[in-house]
């Protein structure tokens, strides 16, 4: 009796075992498969415009594999790189993403100390509120905005529409709610007794901030601050209502504006410039990824 | 160095009163222990001397001044925390430099004083680390090296050591005592573990439900304890509690424990209960150690009697037997050669001399 049990535990055991190991094969497998799914999904769009970029417009209208270059050719990079009017664009994008960055940290650093940390009357509201500005879409915003800088730029005198400054007003409505957001979870999973210590130590709410909160936050700020480079950089509606004189548009809209010309499309040149384009934001990317991953976990999780 | 005062302190949270009209004076180079049950206002009593939480009501003093309004960076005062708080991304040398840096201290008093305290602590060859790559008693070490360069009026502890393993906190309980000798700054020191109440403290304030229910040196409170909560919660394992009444039998005063088990009270304590009406529902209050295996001559106030054992607990140096009396289960101590058994008949006795009487509706010892 007690042989025939152990024989049948015995191999009962092993095969749950192996059971458990097989699900975890499983799983790595259908993880790869749809990995690989997706990396085709979203490097199609990328890969097409490198393609397109290196054709010259002729090979670009022939009927021959789209996905294959037979000529290629550096003529679409020469041409806009030595155009002053995509540096111009380009030019206007760098500086304003900078400045936004610049300003969207100066308010949203201080402001997440204040709500995450001092208790004021309102501050748990107002932190719900921040967030809440955050789900307004721009499209239902635009027109508003217009009227209220029309009326600014009637009082004081101050031209502000077409002109690239404007955004630098306007962009932080989209990029401070988010990033106080981000920070507000990010300086609320620093420990109490840090900032307790720090007020003991004989420091100031600033200095607390600034020697304690925001070296240790560091992550989160990157996190935050290339959120915003990233919405500052790729934005379009804003700057395509709010500036129109060529010289004084962004990259997104000057390319789609001055490259396509009444029904025609200069095909090569649009892939070239959204190409180029798009290289300062991964190049941050691919620099601070993982400072941007171990931003976002941080704050979500220990919050 | 200084006194610290507390006047009639009141902390409510809403409609929580969490600390009710605390009044306490703590002596300059003091040492007290705030001791109590999760809950029972310690730490928020400390953190209202800290400064870190606002006063309801009265007053707190520091040398003198009523501080009641001034910022914690204004009491100087140094607070070590449960959780050590060491700033992440600074050295060891950096942490606890930090508030004389702030105070802009010249470079070379700063030097001095954190390698004078990281020797005191034996954290010399740590002080380029960062808090991460210590251990636990390591960064309590550097977390009091903090509070101690600082040279401050008080020292506050709230709890310490209780993120450590058993072993390390007997240690650094130790090493806490050692270097408050050697600095003598008055300290706050807030615990639950009654043991490091007692072992640390020149006075142990003992704390329940937001109120004070005595304050003494730690033999005071073991010895004479003013209340039931203070005789139960000081001593480990904690005294035990008989129901039980007086009465007298031919001109003789006795204390009742059960139907079958009466006791002639030792005549000093005679004379102090006599007064007491024999209406009143009393508990015996008696320490595990005075309740002891049998011997053939047990000396004046000794009584003995028969129960049988429940469980027996060998410690080594003692054994710990339980027992029930009419349904009270109790507690003593017995030789380790007594021949203690689980579930074995044994005659015990009580030594009387040692007994508390408590009013039972009150838990005022009597």
């Amino acid at each position: 009796m007690s042989t025939l049990a152990i024989d049948k535990a015995g191999p009962s055991r092993k095969v749950k075992y192996g059971s458990m190991s097989r699900d975890r094969v499983w799983a790595l497998r259908w993880s790869y498969f749809f990995l690989v799914l997706f990396a085709i999904f979203f490097l199609t769009p990328p890969v097409y415009m490198l393609i397109t970029s290196l054709k010259s417009s002729a090979e670009i209208s022939a009927a021959t594999n789209p996905w294959w270059v037979f000529h290629p050719t550096l003529s679409n990079y020469v041409e806009l790189l030595s155009s002053n009017q995509f540096l111009r664009f380009f030019w206007n994008s760098s500086i304003i993403s900078i400045i936004v960055v610049i300003v969207t940290m100066m308010i949203s650093i201080p402001a997440a100390f204040a709500l995450a940390r001092m208790k004021f009357w309102g501050s748990a509201t107002l932190a719900t509120g921040v967030f809440l500005t955050y789900l307004i879409p721009d499209s239902l915003l635009f027109i508003p905005l217009f009227k209220v800088l029309g009326g600014v730029q009637e009082l004081t005198g101050i031209t502000l529409l077409n002109r690239w400054y404007v955004l630098v007003f306007i962009y932080p409505t989209l990029t401070v709610p988010f990033c106080t957001w981000i920070m507000i979870g990010y300086f609320a999973s620093i420990p109490k007794e840090l900032d307790e210590a720090a007020l003991i130590d004989g420091a100031s709410w600033l200095q607390t901030l600034t020697r304690i909160f925001i070296p240790v936050a560091l992550p989160g700020l990157i996190a935050a601050t290339i959120f915003a480079f990233t919405v500052s950089w790729a934005q379009f509606l804003y700057p395509l209502v709010f500036t129109t004189s060529v010289d004084q548009l962004v990259l997104p809209v000057g390319i789609t504006t001055t490259l396509i010309k009444g029904d025609v499309f200069n095909w090569g040149q649009i892939m070239t410039g959204a190409l180029l384009g798009a290289a300062p934001p991964l190049v941050i990317y691919a620099f601070l990824m993982d400072y941007y991953i171990a931003g976002l976990t941080a704050g979500a999780t220990k919050g | 160095m200084a006194d610290v005062a507390l006047r009639k302190v009141v902390k409510r949270y809403d409609d929580v009163e969490a600390v009710r009209g605390i009044d306490l004076d703590i002596a300059d180079h003091e040492f007290i222990v705030l001791v109590g049950p999760s809950g029972c206002g310690k730490s928020t009593t400390l953190r209202m001397i800290a400064g870190l939480e606002d006063i309801s009501d009265g007053d707190i003093m520091i040398d003198g001044d009523v501080v009641n309004d001034v910022p914690p960076k204004d009491r100087d005062i140094a607070m070590v925390f449960q959780n050590y708080a060491l700033y992440p991304h600074m050295t060891v040398a950096e942490n606890m430099s930090f508030g004389l840096r702030l105070k802009h201290y010249p470079k070379a008093e700063i030097k001095a004083r954190v390698t004078e305290a990281a020797r005191l602590l034996d954290i010399t060859d740590l002080i380029d680390r960062k808090p991460k790559q210590l251990s636990g008693g390591q960064r309590q070490r550097v977390a009091m090296g903090r509070a101690i360069v600082r040279n401050p009026k008080v020292f506050l502890f709230d709890e310490p050591l209780s993120n450590l393993d058993a072993k390390l906190r007997v240690q650094m309980r130790i090493e806490i005592k050692k270097v408050h000798q050697k600095v003598r700054t008055t300290t706050v020191y807030v615990t639950h573990d009654q043991v490091e109440a007692m072992t640390l403290a020149d006075r142990v304030v003992v704390m329940n439900k937001g109120k004070i229910e005595q304050i003494g040196t730690p033999n005071e409170l073991y010895h004479k304890p003013a209340t039931r909560f203070v005789a139960g919660f000081i001593g480990s394992p904690a005294m035990n509690f008989i129901p039980c009444r007086l009465e007298d039998v031919g001109g003789t005063l006795q204390i009742r424990l059960t139907d079958r088990i009466a006791f002639a009270l030792p005549p000093a304590r005679a004379a102090r209960y006599n007064a007491l009406p024999r209406t009143d529902k009393l508990l015996l209050g008696l320490r595990p150690e005075h309740l002891t295996e049998s011997h053939a001559h047990l000396g004046p106030g000794v009584e003995s009697f028969d129960t049988v054992l429940d469980v027996t607990e060998p410690m080594g140096m003692e054994t710990l037997v339980y027992f029930g009396l009419d349904g009270t289960p109790i507690c003593g101590r017995v030789d380790p050669n007594a021949g203690a058994k689980d579930g074995a008949p044994m005659r015990l006795a009580m030594d009387l001399n040692n007994m508390h009487l408590l009013n039972e509706a009150t838990g005022v010892v009597l």
